[in-house]
């Protein structure tokens, strides 16, 4: 027996990272990291109208072991870089961030010297999204490709060839600096 | 009013207020430096004047060599609806000021913020801690001399 003839009862084939990566991009849960405007505007996704449970992330967690997704909204300045880091420290693997907003990608318009010139300087970046603040089609945008970047993600193959996930190191907030 | 007010103030303390400007119906009056606090409580609790209120308390840079950082009060009287500015100068190096904060609580965070950013003591205050800045920052962001973009690695950012 062939595998097409079990496609005919309701039966198909297909990768596991496939079926894994699938689930995981449709019920990403983000962690509403709402620092300022950016955070209006998240809410607004969240609302009815452009309705960000269309695409499986309406379940805003406010603790981070229950996130997927870090949607950094708003102006980190270097106070705020710490508590930021250790919430993404606290979120279980896999995790993904979406940095939203002129503010968290560059600084922005905070050229001076209590804000982080990006956020990636202190975290890894999934998705940046561009405006001030971006609207909230914007950030859908950045959801779906996001979700477009999960899809091609290795899953169960990291495991089967024993790549280790990345975990970061526990109280790393001490020590390290930029040059502003 | 403005005359009144002068003329109360000095009918009480002679020496202690060393100049006064006038614009447009705004009084300013420059206090010596080491009578604050006993002007401050004068004005608070005076029947006539009752400056009941503290609207802000501000620091400056005049990055000159003399008396280079000033204080300035903005004092509000409910009774009279009448606002008053009080500056006093402060020398760059012995910037201890006493603090209002005794006369209106209200001016503690006030205090708490001047000093953050222009390093300005405030004598007695009951906490003298960074407002803004991380506690162990070692710089005071508002004087003139702080470079906009800040000092390379003096804020410590978590490893990547």
């Amino acid at each position: 027996m062939g595998l097409g003839s079990l496609q005919h009862d309701g039966f198909m084939t297909t990768r596991l990272d496939k079926v894994i990566n699938w689930a995981r991009k449709n019920s990403l849960w983000p962690m509403p990291m709402g620092i300022s405007c950016c955070a209006i505007e998240m809410m607004a996704t969240a609302g009815p109208r452009f309705d960000i449970s269309r695409f499986g992330s309406e379940v805003m967690r406010f603790t981070p072991r229950q996130c997927d997704v870090m949607i950094v909204a708003g102006t980190v300045t270097y106070k705020m870089a710490k508590v930021v880091r250790k919430i993404y420290d606290q979120m279980p693997e896999p995790k993904w961030v979406i940095s939203m907003g002129a503010c968290a990608s560059s600084g922005g318009m905070f050229r001076s010297y209590p804000v982080v010139q990006g956020i990636d300087l202190f975290m890894p970046v999934d998705v940046f999204v561009a405006g001030c603040p971006p609207r909230p089609e914007n950030l859908l945008r950045a959801l779906l490709e996001l979700q477009k970047k999960i899809e091609k993600e290795r899953t169960i193959g990291k495991l089967v060839h024993g790549e280790r996930i990345h975990i970061p190191e526990t109280g790393a907030t001490e020590g390290a600096s930029t040059s502003a | 009013m403005n005359q009144e007010i002068i003329q109360r103030l000095k009918a009480q303390f002679p020496d202690s207020i060393e100049e006064s400007d006038e614009f447009r119906d705004d009084l300013t009056l420059r206090v010596k430096t080491e009578d604050i606090v006993k002007v401050c409580n004068f004005l608070k609790n005076d029947h006539e004047l009752a400056f009941d209120m503290i609207v802000d308390l501000c620091g400056v840079d005049m990055y000159r060599p003399e008396g280079r950082f000033e204080v300035v009060y903005n004092l509000y009287s409910l009774k009279k609806k009448k606002y008053l500015r009080l500056k006093i100068l402060v020398d760059e190096d012995n910037p201890i000021v006493d603090t209002v904060s005794v006369v209106w609580s209200g001016a503690n965070w006030h205090e708490r913020e001047t000093y953050d950013m222009y390093g300005i003591k405030f004598k007695g205050h009951p906490d003298l801690r960074r407002m803004y800045m991380p506690e162990d920052f070692e710089y005071f962001p508002l004087r003139k001399d702080f470079p906009l973009m800040g000092i390379p690695d003096s804020l410590p950012l978590p490893r990547k």
